[in-house]
């Protein structure tokens, strides 16, 4: 028990649609009802005059709504089985109630879409999966119920199933499954049941007992929003908060937004002792080498992994109160743990949330969905929505009433004139995507391996000897039986990255990739041997951002230009002098010399072999590999 | 190297903790109810984890009815002591010598009720705003759709239709002048999730939850405690039996199970085989179908 994980999902369907049958049926299968709760659902049924008991009646909770026979809040559920802790946000179906669906979905891993299979599929069960694509949930599961009642038929679940997987390719989901079931009989929500012998998929608890969770959850980039600075005396500083995304250990070192200050984790600190490791979802106080000055609403991040920083950008916005949205207003806007003024710059328009279309706006009325571009007092510090959930979303707070107004999700920075220089790049995510953990932790294959995963990143004008370098390195590395992963400048030329040309945006797109290529390998426990000319600092800043610390090491081969020209193992000075090529480095496009490489190998001054055991060297001095 | 899922118990240590240190960051004059429960009891040892090394930065509040178990009462000031926490009470007893409360009278007189009155006088004259709760979602139907933050207004109350939406964990603690928050950290914790980290983390329960013998009477197919407070009807009696209890709140409305279990473990086994929610111990909740919901909107727990 006590090693199970949670899994928070959130359910979806209209009145009719049996939500409440389907909940009440999994916590009584499940054994989460107990006697004296049935009991009063009894009686309670039986006054009503109901033929049957009502599930229903355990979910609906509040008078007015007993009084109405509607739910009208999110309600939250617990059961676990002995595999998981599950806390179900019951959300209401109604239109009116978008509101409350998006707060549901908000925390969610998993959304339950509830079809009554004698509709099929409706405008709201369109309504549903737009929303938990909105809130990027990274599983949907559509439960298509009232089978009992289509005579358990397949062709009619087959046909919904066809349907609504064509208005899913448009949304950003990949995980949709889907099972038929009879809530109110019981078929292949908890048991199988022996209505529907073609169907041989999980029922519905098997499959929320064994959907991977943490899906939705960034594990790359560290994101530390200070709650408090923790100061009980004069020896002891610390700042507390919950990690955001990805993790940290002693010894990193972190930058502190806004100041920009860097220093060193010095510990993590809890009251059972200090951590090796924190990672997100930890309640944790990181005490830092220095005393910088930091206090709520900063964030701590890494020095080469940083988020983006703007006091304007576009957002999608869901309205959740009754007064509409003032474009002329000034709203409170609660990120993370920051709190600043914003205003509307700019409404692009509302989304209609049956047909998806676009509507130009003036205003945002209560449930309606739109996309703005905000302007706060002070910057954020944030990753699109897409790309981290945790530093993505943020509330609007009206300080008058202060009420909640309204949901948000960053989509980026907006663009300004001065925004069009060239930045280091960005990681874009393509929108019918989920990232997966690969089920074998890193952990486990370097074990096997013998050794851990890095990337050595070798940098340095052509003929600087990279490549001569690397092969021979990857040879000894592969005779002591070491699992390697080696990505050459001109062999990804002639196929992943063929369109790509030299110029400086084509340059940086084909380190983006490679470098994407790079961090599979690397996760699959590699250590991964990458020989790019990669002339720009700024590509190179990015390759190491998508590591964590310590396994990114570059090493930059410095050799004169003039013995390189001479060397010319391609031929290439000499054509790029005659004008036959254009922009190549060195020539007629520049080079910058790294400044912090972690090893500079003077190829005009020692041999390959020597250069081989240096770094052979300097691997087993990072415990990279064993010293032999 | 650690894993990146977290076993759920710490998930939920984790998110407790952070929202307790969003009241600490949000409000100015917070408090801790306490209550003599393990809801609390585990209430206090969080906050103490929240904080560390540093103190618990806000009084914990005990409304005491009067009514109280007196091994309620002594682990409560060892408690206190041990964590270096500051203690505050207030008596029910007071108000209704003030004449500010009429006390109920007859057999199933109780306290339980009384108590809203001196909560929220306490907390005027504390000039609490935030009071922080061992409230659990799994409790009972009305406490499904409370929030993590549940806004209350100047008179103490709760409007069900007017509760602010909460997204991700974005807690709104904002207010007017003379509105206070409720603050549930233990919000998504079940029954069974107390006991296994109280398990896990070794933390010590008072007594009263375990099996020990103790007189007792039947009435309203509860078993309560012989105490002076509750005289016994025509035709009741009390009997020695070996008892725990699986709430701990007013003598007069806390009723015990026969239960043998003496250690954590054994409650836990008990627990699992059980068929009979928490609650269901509770006389106070008895009273008409709808009564948890009607005690909060008047400012109840």
């Amino acid at each position: 028990m006590l090693s199970g994980d949670l899994l928070r999902f959130t359910t979806a369907g209209s009145v009719d649609d049996g939500k409440s049958t389907l909940i009440g049926r999994l916590l009584l299968d499940s054994k989460a009802i107990l006697e004296d709760t049935l009991a009063a659902m009894e009686r309670a049924s039986k006054q009503r005059g109901d033929p049957y008991l009502d599930l229903a009646l355990l979910t609906d909770g509040l008078r007015a709504e007993r009084e109405q026979g509607i739910t009208i809040d999110v309600a939250y559920r617990y059961f676990s089985t002995p595999r998981r802790k599950f806390i179900i946000a019951d959300t209401p179906g109604h239109v009116q109630y978008t509101r409350n669906m998006v707060t549901g979905a908000s925390t969610a891993e998993l959304a339950i879409v509830l079809i009554d299979a004698r509709k099929g599929v409706l405008t709201q069960s369109k309504r549903h999966g737009f929303l938990a694509s909105l809130l990027q949930i990274p599983h949907i599961l559509v439960a298509v119920n009232k089978m009992d009642l289509v005579d358990f038929d397949e062709s009619t679940f087959q046909a919904i199933v066809e349907d609504y997987r064509g208005f899913a390719s448009k949304l950003a989901v990949q995980d949709i499954a889907f099972i038929p079931i009879s809530a109110l009989l019981g078929d292949n929500v908890v048991n199988r049941g022996v209505n529907m012998p073609w169907y041989d998929g999980p029922s519905l608890l098997h499959h929320l007992e064994h959907v991977n969770v943490g899906a939705g959850r960034n594990l790359v980039d560290f994101r530390f929003p200070v709650q408090m600075a923790l100061r009980p005396h004069q020896d002891f500083r610390g700042f507390a908060g919950q990690i955001a995304s990805g993790s940290i250990t002693p010894g990193e070192e972190v930058v502190a937004l806004p100041s920009g200050r860097t220093s060193r984790v010095r510990k993590i600190s809890t009251y059972g002792g200090e951590l090796a490791e924190a990672s997100a979802g930890d309640s944790v106080v990181i005490v830092l080498e220095d005393e910088l000055d930091v206090s709520r609403g900063d964030m701590l991040v890494r020095r080469h992994n940083l988020p983006q920083v703007a006091s304007r950008f576009e957002c999608i916005l869901c309205w959740m109160n009754e007064e509409p949205l003032n474009p002329e207003g000034t709203y409170l806007l609660q990120h993370t743990t920051r709190q600043v003024r914003a205003t509307i710059s700019e409404l692009n328009y509302r989304i209609d949330v049956d047909t998806l279309h676009r509507e130009p706006a003036q205003t945002l009325q209560l449930n309606e969905i739109g996309r703005v571009q905000l302007t706060t007092s002070q910057p954020l510090f944030f990753d699109p929505y897409q790309i981290n959930r945790a530093t993505g979303g943020f509330i609007l707070i009206d300080p008058y009433t202060h009420n909640t107004v309204a949901a948000g999700m960053i989509r980026g920075q907006a663009q300004e004139l001065d925004d069009i220089a060239p930045r280091t790049p960005e990681r874009p995510k393509s929108s019918n995507v989920v990232w997966e953990s690969t089920a074998i932790m890193r952990a486990a294959r370097e074990e096997r391996n013998g050794h851990q995963a890095a990337m050595l990143w070798f940098t340095g004008l052509s003929g600087s000897g990279k490549t001569t370098v690397a092969r021979l390195l990857e040879r000894r590395l592969f005779a002591v039986g070491a699992q390697t992963f080696y990505l050459d400048g001109d062999n990804v030329r002639h196929g992943l990255n063929g369109d790509l040309g030299f110029s400086a945006a084509d340059r940086q797109e084909n380190i983006r990739r490679v470098a994407e290529v790079a961090r599979l390998a690397f996760d699959h426990g590699a250590i991964v041997i990458c020989t790019f000319i990669s002339p720009f600092e700024r590509d190179r800043k990015f390759a190491r951002s998508l590591l964590p610390e310590g396994r990114f090491i570059e090493i930059f081969t410095k050799c004169d230009i003039e013995l390189c020209k001479r060397r010319d193992p391609k031929g290439l000075y000499a054509k790029a002098l005659r004008g036959e090529i254009q922009e190549f480095t060195g020539i007629s496009s520049p080079y910058e010399a790294p400044t912090a490489a972690e090893l500079v190998i003077e190829t005009d001054l020692v041999s390959a072999e020597d250069a081989v055991e240096q770094i052979i060297g300097e691997l087993a001095r990072r415990g990279i590999i064993e010293r032999r | 190297m650690t894993s990146y899922i977290r076993p759920y118990l710490n998930q939920l240590e984790a998110e407790a903790i952070y929202v307790m240190r969003e009241v600490v960051a949000q409000f100015e004059r917070p408090v801790l109810l306490f209550s003599g429960g393990k809801d609390s009891i585990l209430l206090v040892h969080l906050a103490r984890r929240a904080f560390y090394p540093g103190r618990i930065p806000f009084p914990l509040l005990h409304i005491d009815t009067g009514h109280n178990f007196v091994e309620t009462l002594e682990f409560r000031d060892r408690l206190v002591r041990e964590l270096e926490a500051q203690l505050i009470v207030r008596y029910v007893q007071d108000a209704i010598d003030q004449g500010r409360v009429v006390e109920e009278t007859g057999p199933s007189a109780s306290r339980n009720v009384l108590q809203t009155v001196t909560l929220l006088d306490a907390l005027t004259e504390l000039k609490a705003d935030a009071a922080i709760g061992g409230a659990r979602r799994d409790e009972e139907k009305a406490r499904a759709k409370e929030r993590f933050f549940s806004h209350r207004d100047r008179f103490g109350q709760w409007d069900p239709k007017n509760q602010r939406p909460e997204l991700w964990n974005l807690y709104n603690g904002r207010k007017h002048l003379g509105e206070h928050f409720r603050v549930f950290p233990l919000s998504n914790w079940t029954e069974m999730d107390i006991w296994y980290f109280i398990q896990q983390q070794g933390i010590e329960m008072p007594s009263l939850y375990f099996a020990h013998r103790r007189d007792v009477f039947r009435r309203d197919s509860m078993t309560l405690a012989a105490t002076p407070y509750l005289p016994l009807l025509p035709g009741e009696r009390t009997q020695n039996r070996l008892i725990r209890f699986r709430t701990i709140g007013d003598m007069t409305c806390t009723g015990a199970v026969e239960s043998t279990a003496t250690t954590v473990e054994e409650i836990i086994a008990e627990l699992t085989a059980s068929r009979v929610t928490e609650r269901g111990t509770r006389a106070d909740d008895k009273r008409t179908e709808t009564a948890m919901e009607d005690r909060k909107k008047q400012g109840y727990f």
